[in-house]
């Protein structure tokens, strides 16, 4: 127990000493990590949205055929071996031995083809492995088989993608759900077993170790590896105000906070109990989005003089403040990955004013004042619209700035009108990292009609360069078309990548073994004494 | 007074079909789609629009009210878009914190306001007068988040006597429920200890001054009998008044101090379910409180009758 709950307890005295010492106490009968999330978690499948605080759920609860390491390597996971055919269309995947359902069911071949039909019906990248799947065999209940049309080089990159939507695995009578339809039932493999009982949204979600659960034998190395579990009980506590999550911490009645925000972190360093651990070495990246369906933006050489106008470092000093915490990156797949590569991303380090309005007078900008929306309530988008709208204005546009709540924002942004009937012509996100190492899984370069994600950009020669990587095999050749997709993205001003953003973690210091990985994952980790 | 409580319930009737269509059309025209929010950030708009459609939102505005009024007359309040549970479930998983939390507030600021008013009208223009004034315009004027932070710091950061944040049920052991209570009943507490002892103070004073007041202390009644039995029982119908509106403002406050303080209670339900577009629940959680101010308006009524025996229904 520590002082502060000792003077508790003596404050209180006899009449509370029960409640006092259940405050103090309860919490030794086993080992409970408690964690606050950066949001609330609300949908327990992980198939039916993006968002991340579901995918992290689905990382406890179930499991993935395959998974990224620390190098970004795919390694297996669930499954035991595969074999490629000679001309590479045939892959046989079997499965681990002794792999269970939490409700003590084995995992059959047929459960992970009914995960994996699902998911395809909803993640892009699944979507396109689907599009070279002739067929989709269960041999026998440990063995299945993807029969390809033709080659595809991102087999094992698509089912072992780390986010979302990862193609978790469920059994086949959950995976059956109509993909646009919520699961109501989170039974899976993984490391630790939902307690629907116990969990109540909006308060707390809980978790106990999964006792038949068979790690891996390797080390755990990010997502992949052995997933040992050392904790008896995790709580994902909801807790949305960002001060309460730092004083609790501070009190010691959390263990870890995801993502504390960034002007907290001085406070949270200064105290000797609490260590800043850097658990997503990949961090964020900022994105400019374009809408290419209306006017002015439908205009490539309107969309190149505004990332003539705009220059990282200002929207990231503007946000994250302190240079620590992020980094000038001219890399659309990520400075340190595999793809990363910041040939010709010069115009989005530095503003070209001059060059921006060259362009606007060459594409005949007539001054309609572009609508830009802000997000008020996503702390850390909050100060990108206002950094545009400065840059902007000094490289010739006018801009309208909107400011408005997230949800607003993310319905607003579906709408294809002009901007002046309800629509909108520019707005910022961002993204894990994990998800945009390459063309595929990366959302911003899809540029094939009806497959867009919103601003709708349509390049038929983008789509071939897409095609083309996600055949190839060969992953020199496959990085050298990465390189080709960023400069066609350039060239055409499909959008703009403005700096990647890290947001360390903050953990209790008795608590250790929390794995670098893109996701925040809770095996490995020790809690030691309160 | 039977028939007057009967006739007072029957009206609530067209009250709370008003706030039902009033809430239903301004969730529907205000911008934000749910369906939006549960496809996440990676969506495309087609897969927007599949979600949209099973959530049944691209049916008419008549046809969406008429389907989720028809249920909600057979009891039936529906299924939140994002938890899967229904309605009532998620609001009675809610209710005992907030219930808690108003019912400490209350009882704490009327056993403290109430004897604070008395004693400044009682003392009225000496040190003791103006020092209770003065901490009543400071309770007005600072945010309940402000007292919240600063009450956190000290009492959990700096001295470690009470916990941060969280709420325990009474099942869950007394002690621990209770302490738990103690910082955010404080914090929402200082504002009605300020609006009720302002509000006690002015009407003791103007009860002082009447005729039935000279004559108690010119029949020789000790002055302490004179201010609680016959001052304070005639100055009681203004109290009861800003008693009943400080609960209905109180619904208000409970949002912000479950915030502070991460009691999951049907404020932050409220908050939650505005920034989602969880179109039910907030349906039936408004719906639930207009409810409850007209409850609480009733009591009221009928407190003045217990107060003052001239008023009857």
């Amino acid at each position: 127990m520590t002082m502060k709950s000792t003077r508790r307890a003596a404050v209180f005295g006899a009449a509370l000493v029960a409640g006092s010492l259940a405050f103090g106490a309860a919490a030794q009968a086993q080992s409970t990590l408690r964690v606050v999330q950066h949001g609330n978690l609300t949908i327990l499948d992980p198939i039916q949205t993006t968002a991340y605080v579901t995918r992290n759920h689905g990382y406890l609860i179930y499991d993935t055929l395959f998974a990224a390491d620390e190098k970004f390597e795919i390694k297996p996971q669930m499954v035991d071996k595969y074999e490629v055919s000679a001309d590479k269309l045939t892959w046989t995947f079997t499965l681990r031995d002794g792999l269970e359902w939490h409700d003590g069911q084995p995992v059959k071949a047929e459960d992970c083809a009914a995960s994996l039909t699902r998911w395809s019906k909803r993640d892009a990248m699944g979507q396109k492995l689907f599009d070279f799947v002739k067929e989709l065999k269960v041999v026998n209940d440990k063995t299945f088989q993807l029969i390809l049309k033709e080659p595809y080089g991102l087999v094992l990159d698509s089912l072992g993608k780390p986010s979302s939507n990862t193609p978790f695995m469920m059994p086949k009578r959950i995976a059956e759900t109509d993909a646009f339809q919520q699961i109501k039932e989170y039974v899976g493999s993984g490391p630790f077993i939902y307690q629907t009982a116990q969990s109540k949204p909006g308060d707390k979600h809980v978790y106990l170790k999964n006792p038949k659960y068979k790690p891996r034998s390797e080390p755990a190395s990010a997502l992949a590896g052995g997933k040992v579990v050392k904790v008896d009980r995790l709580e994902l506590i909801e807790m949305p105000d960002t001060q309460t999550q730092a004083n609790a911490l501070l009190a010691g009645e959390i263990d870890i906070v995801e993502a504390p925000p960034h002007d907290l972190l001085p406070v949270l360093s200064k105290d000797r109990n609490i260590v800043l651990d850097d658990w997503n070495p990949l961090g964020h990246v900022f994105v400019i989005r374009f809408n290419h369906a209306v006017k002015p933006f439908d205009n490539p050489k309107v969309r190149l003089a505004a990332l003539y106008a705009i220059n990282q470092e200002d929207y990231l000093k503007a946000t994250v403040g302190d240079a620590k915490y992020y980094k000038v990156c001219g890399a659309a797949f990520i400075c340190g990955t595999p793809n990363g590569t910041e040939k010709g991303s010069e115009i989005l380090i530095k503003s070209n004013f001059e060059k921006s309005k060259e362009l606007l007078k060459e594409a005949g900008y007539d001054g309609t004042p572009i609508v830009l929306m802000q997000s008020t309530t996503l702390a850390i988008l909050t100060n990108t619209a206002p950094v545009t709208k400065a840059l902007l204005e000094k490289g010739g546009f006018k801009v309208e700035m909107q400011s408005m709540d997230w949800q607003t924002l993310v319905t607003r942004r579906t709408k294809k009108d002009p901007a002046d009937k309800g629509g909108w012509n520019v707005f910022h996100t961002y993204s894990v990292s994990a998800d945009a190492i390459n063309p595929i899984s990366n959302a911003y370069f899809v540029a094939a009609d009806g497959k867009q994600w919103f601003g709708w950009p349509i390049d038929p020669e983008m789509e071939k360069l897409r095609d083309s990587y996600a055949r190839e095999t060969d992953p020199v050749k496959q990085k050298d078309l990465a390189e080709k997709v960023q400069l066609r993205a350039l060239e055409t001003g499909q959008f703009g990548w403005i700096g990647q953003w890290y947001g360390p973690g903050a953990r209790r210091a008795n608590i250790t073994g929390w794995l670098k990985a893109p996701v925040p994952v809770f095996w490995n980790i020790e809690k030691s004494g309160k | 007074m039977f028939a007057f409580i009967a006739r007072r319930l029957v009206a609530t009737i067209p009250v709370l079909l008003f706030v039902a269509i009033f809430v239903f059309m301004l969730l529907r025209l205000t911008p934000g789609d749910p369906a939006a929010v549960i496809a996440g950030d990676n969506a495309t708009s087609d897969q927007v629009a599949a979600i949209r459609a099973k959530l049944g939102l691209d049916e008419p505005l008549h046809t969406q009210f008429f389907i989720w009024s028809g249920k909600a007359l057979a009891g039936d309040f529906g299924e939140s878009f994002f938890f899967k549970k229904t309605v009532a479930e998620l609001i009675v998983q809610r209710i005992e914190p907030t219930a808690m939390l108003a019912l400490c507030t209350l009882i704490l600021a009327v056993s403290i306001a109430v004897p604070l008013g008395v004693l400044a009208a009682a003392r009225q223009g000496g040190w003791v007068d103006r020092a209770i004034m003065g901490f009543s315009v400071l309770g007005f004027s600072v945010p309940v988040f402000v007292v919240g932070y600063l009450l956190i710091y000290l009492f959990a950061i700096q001295w470690g006597l009470l916990p941060v944040q969280g709420y325990r049920r009474i099942a869950e052991g007394f002690g621990d429920f209770i302490i738990r209570l103690i910082l955010p009943s404080v914090t929402l507490a200082v504002i009605y200890i300020a609006l009720i002892s302002r509000i006690t103070r002015a009407s003791v004073i103007e009860t002082l001054g009447e005729d039935y007041i000279r004559t108690a202390r010119a029949k020789g009644l000790p002055g302490r009998t004179v201010l609680l039995r016959h001052a304070l029982r005639n100055a009681a119908v203004p109290i009861i008044t800003v008693i009943g509106i400080g609960i209905a403002l109180l619904i208000g406050g409970v949002v912000v101090t479950e915030s502070v303080y991460n009691i999951p209670g049907v404020g932050r339900l409220t908050v939650d379910a505005v920034l989602a577009r969880d179109f039910p629940v907030i349906q039936v959680v408004i719906l639930m409180f207009s409810f409850v101010y007209v409850l609480i308006n009733l009591v009221i009524d009928i407190a003045y009758s217990f107060f003052d025996p001239r008023i009857r229904y």
